[in-house]
């Protein structure tokens, strides 16, 4: 059993946990996840690492509450504990030691990015950090992320904080105002980051995005996280969840994300008319 | 007067296994084979010749004494039996069921020379499930030697290779500790075969006895992720691994439209069938998505369990899509029975070049070509040939893809000096499961490719014998 350590409310539907997982803390690095199974009846889901502590043996992790399993884990408290956790999956980012990185997250997408950030500052790079969300109360983790950023950009779909717009228009804004860019990291929901990458393309910048495909095992044993990279199928869970995200077949995987909505929204009704333990 | 002794008349053909009827069973999970009764044991056991030779036993990886169990059978003293079989099997109620006795003890059975052979796998899955309905764990179950004194020895995969090979030497008196990556233990036989064929809670029973050995099962731990080879031998103070890492990476077609919705690899299907327990959505919280019309190509038993599964998940036709013909079919002829009447469809020599899809993705149907046999190739087999301008289509809208898998390559990735063959498996030594690396040894599908539970077993039975001999000689 892996207790709930602490327990936090970011931002409306989306929670901030610390996990207790020695072993997984222990090797845990930044651009890794995890496979979460919350109970008995559970099904198996990657999340991604958003900190570590391996002193605490802790993982932090930040949950959109989205789908029957993540509201079921919302239900949990500190005290609780999660009956699997397994990790740490995939492999670690890449990360550059010098030039500049523009490092973009959209909504939850900043939780991982954020061990990123703080890697590549604690490196060296000049890092140009960029950060979206539908409005100022969606916005999540920005101090932290500042603290370890040389610039700090937001965007808000309705600008009640930051710009009004979104990510990529402060990207191009930088690009065209002649910024020095060497890479660009951009981890955030998919059609974010095929937008960015749309913009990335034309100006022939390096540019990795992380998926958060979906998983059963997390080992590579099913297969269910295909995903074409350069006319080639790779696993996210073995072969990512990292790639070039110029490589990647975006629309592919926007179908793919879809299998099980219909299936989904079942399983939601029950949640909320209350016949089923979330526990 | 003296009266002769009254010869018994020579049954030729083996008692039948009691099945549910294919028409029910083609709706349910439920075991499909019932078992032996005590009276169905006693008559099928008296068949056994009980002849000098005992050729069935050279038929048996795991070297069980197969006409002793008979014979105690066959004088109705079940638990004896079970206590036979295992001296050298630690799962008998999982071989009983899914073991191809046909290539195995029963291929060699001297009653097959004329007649059917005597039915050994059905006689020990009966001996087996008698002993976990009746008889009491025993508190304390026998050891065959201390020479492991506590020494500690790290098994990595809960499969058939890994919980023989961490028996086998938890009997020796070493202490052992199998690292599973999953949240349950019992690999292939909990995340592939399926309920109907195996039950988990037999699963499950047979791997309380190995953990009532001593043995400790540690899940959710990925070696190679969550902790390396390396760090059992040198930080975690283990002094010889056995690798039991299988073969659980699919293989694809590589063919387009493979990644549409709805092409599911025969792992995936299975996985989410019977370890996450789909079938039971939405009580248990994994989806799986089984249209109405399913294909699944290959003839492997992983393709006819698939197909079965998905029948039992409620399609409402079910097409096996195999390049060669029924000959070549690699799955158990009874397995192919039980599907045909169920009603399974089997096409044979025709394989698919495209998987077709709609404009969301979601598969519609799957174009074929017509295939023929040539010349055998290297495994002996007359190999397929494709033939010109036969392409036709079948509307489906779920494929799964059941042509083999490959050896996990997590471990021998992360693992430095071990030697790794050329398709990804681990080189080691047969006898002894030795690998490149001292204190390294290895088995089952790991080594040898996709093969079976018995064989698996049987190269952790000899991994175990072979540890201990290293161990020994080096204290």
């Amino acid at each position: 059993m892996y207790p709930i350590q602490v327990k936090r409310t970011l931002a409306p539907g989306v929670r901030l946990y610390e996990i207790s997982a020695p072993l997984v803390a222990r090797k845990a690095q930044p651009g890794q996840f995890v496979i979460v199974r919350v109970n008995e009846t559970g099904e198996r889901i990657p999340l991604t690492i958003a900190d570590y502590d391996r002193k605490m043996g802790t993982i932090t992790m930040v949950v959109q509450e989205i789908g029957f399993t993540t509201k079921t884990l919302a239900k949990m408290e500190v005290g609780d504990a999660l009956l699997d956790f397994i990790g740490p999956l995939g492999n670690p980012s890449e990360l550059r030691d010098s030039g500049t990185v523009v490092c973009i997250g959209g909504g939850v997408g900043c939780a991982p990015l954020y061990p990123q950030v703080r890697a590549l500052s604690q490196k060296g790079v000049n890092v140009i950090t960029i950060v979206g969300a539908r409005s100022a109360e969606h916005l999540i983790l920005t101090r932290e992320l500042g603290r370890y950023s040389n610039q700090l950009h937001i965007a808000t779909d309705d600008g009640s904080q930051g710009r009004k717009g979104f990510v990529t228009d402060i990207l191009k804004d930088l690009i065209e105002q002649g910024t020095p860019i060497d890479q660009v990291i951009a981890i955030g929901p998919m059609i974010m980051m095929k937008v960015v990458t749309g913009v990335t393309k034309q100006y022939n910048l390096p540019t990795m995005i992380s998926l958060n495909s979906l998983m059963v095992d997390g080992t590579g044993m099913c297969g269910s996280c295909r995903v074409t990279v350069g006319g080639v199928t790779k696993f996210a869970c073995v072969d990512g969840p990292e790639f070039d995200a110029h490589q990647v077949d975006f629309d592919e995987q926007m179908k793919r994300a879809a299998v099980y909505r219909d299936q989904e929204a079942k399983a939601l009704a029950r949640l909320d008319c209350g016949c089923r333990n979330g526990h | 007067m003296s009266e002769k002794p009254k010869k018994k008349p020579l049954v030729k053909v083996k008692r039948p296994m009691p099945e549910q009827d294919p028409h029910v069973r083609a709706g349910n999970f439920d075991e499909v084979a019932l078992g032996y009764s005590a009276e169905d044991a006693i008559a099928e056991a008296e068949r056994c010749l009980q002849c000098k030779e005992q050729n069935c036993k050279q038929g048996c990886p795991v070297e069980v004494d197969i006409p002793e169990f008979i014979a105690e059978i066959k004088e109705g003293r079940f638990a004896e039996a079970a206590r036979v079989i295992r001296r050298k099997n630690n799962l008998p109620a999982i071989c009983g069921r899914v073991c191809p006795q046909e290539n195995q003890c029963e291929q060699y059975c001297l009653m097959g020379k004329k007649f059917e052979p005597v039915g050994i796998g059905r006689l020990e899955r009966f001996v087996a499930d008698y002993a976990l309905q009746n008889e009491q764990p025993e508190e304390s179950p026998a050891r065959e030697s201390a020479s492991g004194s506590g020494r500690r020895v790290a098994v990595v995969g809960s499969g058939p290779a890994g919980l023989t090979c961490a028996a086998d030497l938890a009997r020796m008196g070493y202490q052992v500790t199998i690292f599973e990556a999953l949240h349950k233990s019992g690999g292939v036989l909990v995340y592939g075969i399926p309920e109907f064929r195996l039950p988990k809670r037999v699963v499950q029973t047979e791997i309380d006895y190995v953990q009532s050995l001593g043995v400790e099962i540690k899940v959710n731990t990925v070696i190679s992720k969550t902790l390396s080879v390396d760090e059992l031998l040198d930080e975690f103070g283990f002094e010889a691994v056995f690798i039991g890492t299988g073969a659980g990476a699919p293989r694809f077609m590589r063919i387009p439209g493979e990644n549409l919705i709805g092409v599911y690899s025969a792992n995936e299907f299975l996985t989410r069938t019977n370890l996450m327990k789909a079938y039971l959505f939405p009580e248990y919280a994994t989806p799986i998505r089984v249209g109405r019309r399913v294909a699944v190509v290959g003839a492997g038993n992983v393709a006819v369990d698939s197909a079965r599964t998905a029948l039992r998940l409620g399609a409402e036709s079910v097409q096996i899509f195999y390049r060669r013909s029924r000959d070549e079919m690699p799955a158990r002829l009874e397995e192919f029975l039980h599907a045909e009447e169920e009603g399974i469809e089997f096409n044979f020599l025709i394989n698919p070049v495209r998987i077709i899809g709609d404009e969301r993705g979601w598969v519609t149907g799957m174009e074929c070509i017509r295939m023929t046999l040539g010349e055998p190739d290297e495994s002996g087999r007359r190999s397929p040939v494709p033939v010109d301008g036969s392409n036709c289509e079948f509307e489906v809208d779920t494929v799964v893809i059941a042509i083999g898998q490959s050896p996990n390559p997590l471990v021998p990735r992360t693992t430095p000096g071990l030697e790794i063959g050329r398709r990804g498996t681990i080189v080691a030594d047969e006898e002894t499961g030795q690998t490149s690396r001292e204190g390294v040894f290895a088995g089952g599908d790991i080594v040898t490719g996709a093969a079976t539970v018995i064989l698996a077993m049987g190269a952790g039975k000899k991994a175990a014998r072979a540890i201990d001999a290293y161990l020994s000689a080096k204290y």
